[in-house]
């Protein structure tokens, strides 16, 4: 692979990573970690969309005009939240449930919209479709990172194994203010650990 | 005696963002004065209210009776978009003072994840339209409840001094945490 291509798959994993360093798309992050798979299949669900919606705009990106942009990415972007949201319905019923109203929800989320303007209505298709993979595996990563401690402080499990009992942990992880709490000490170790 | 208990559980027990995790962004964009939080909750509940009227409407004489629900998320995305620029041409026109206070936050609320977020809930619950518009409403004051308790928060933090790595959205983010568990208490009122 070319060193360029490199550098646009690794920008959104590492130096633009969505939820760490932008502070992009809180609200799945924070409402769907509450354990590591939830977290992760949203990360992926928004990775599907993400690569969707980048290529099919950077296909169109010459015939739409300049005018309407915005409401075309939308539209687009909605498509492929509809597929994302279908497909789960038939084959992972339960998982739909669980993620809820946070999958339709992913038309709104800004990191998709946010890169359908600032990169793929000005790149090539390939590169867009890496753009798109980056960012989505950083927010996939970021998303099981923080299911995984959340889990993990709040039942004592990991990705559902058990590490210690479940009577040992701080049920309030996995309530909502234990997201919050979680999320904003990941971010303080990340900023001094990019300062370092 | 529905319509209150609607509104008590959207409002503390339910609050769209400190226990649903919808509009963090603007909850954590626009927080920093109480003024602007003032301005947004305003601009929120404008749009949530009305917004949900007309895709509730939609959804009960077209989306429904054509059985095109798939077309769902499509079709709310779109009417929101089109309201927000429909809201902001009407009240340049009507009310310059409105605008001028609430004008710059209409272009956000697109993407303001409640917006969609109670459109779609009112739907999933079950709600006839008047609920819904208690609902919309209701969830709108929680909102604002919300972002005007943290603005204040955030205006006395900005005076302390906080280790490096803390600033900014960490230091947000553990305060919206605590303020979170003290809306825990209100579980179990409804």
């Amino acid at each position: 692979m070319k060193n360029s291509n490199m550098k646009v798959l690794m920008n959104g994993l590492v130096k633009e990573n969505p939820t760490f360093v932008l502070i992009l798309g809180m609200c799945p992050t924070l409402a769907t970690t509450s354990s590591a798979i939830n977290g992760m299949s949203m990360g992926l669900a928004t990775l599907f969309v993400l690569v969707g919606s980048n290529m099919a705009i950077s296909l169109l990106k010459n015939i739409i005009p300049d005018q309407v942009r915005i409401p075309a990415y939308v539209v687009v972007i909605a498509t492929f939240v509809s597929v994302v949201e279908m497909t789960m319905q038939a084959y992972l019923p339960a998982l739909y449930d669980s993620l809820g109203i946070f999958i339709p929800l992913i038309v709104v989320n800004c990191i998709v919209l946010g890169r359908a303007e600032a990169f793929a209505a000005k790149n090539t298709v390939f590169s867009s479709f890496l753009d798109g993979l980056g960012m989505g595996l950083g927010f996939t990563f970021a998303l099981t990172l923080l299911g995984t401690i959340r889990e993990l402080l709040g039942t004592g499990k990991m990705f559902t194994a058990t590490i210690f009992p479940e009577h040992y942990g701080m049920l309030i992880f996995v309530l909502a203010p234990g997201a919050f709490i979680a999320l904003g000490y990941l971010i303080a170790v990340i900023n001094k650990l990019k300062k370092a | 005696m529905t319509y209150i208990l609607i509104f008590i559980s959207a409002v503390f027990v339910n609050n769209i963002v400190l226990s649903q995790f919808l509009g963090i962004c603007p909850f954590l964009g626009v927080s920093k004065k109480i003024e602007t939080a003032l301005g947004m909750s305003g601009a929120v509940a404008f749009v949530m209210t009305i917004a949900t009227i007309f895709t509730y409407i939609i959804q009960k004489t077209v989306l429904d009776p054509f059985h095109i629900e798939f077309l769902q998320t499509i079709t709310y995305i779109l009417i929101i978009a089109a309201l927000v620029q429909l809201v902001e041409i009407i009240m340049k026109k009507i009310s310059p003072a409105l605008y001028q206070a609430l004008g710059v936050f209409l272009p956000l609320i697109t993407t303001n994840c409640t917006i969609l977020g109670v459109a779609l809930l009112v739907i999933k619950k079950d709600f006839n339209l008047l609920e819904s518009v208690v609902f919309a409403i209701s969830t709108a004051i929680g909102f604002g409840l919300a972002l005007i308790l943290f603005a204040g928060i955030r205006e006395q933090l900005s005076m302390v001094k906080l280790p490096k790595g803390m600033e900014g959205t960490s230091i947000s983010l553990l305060t919206a945490g605590l303020l979170a568990m003290a809306f825990m208490g209100f579980a179990g009122i409804v």
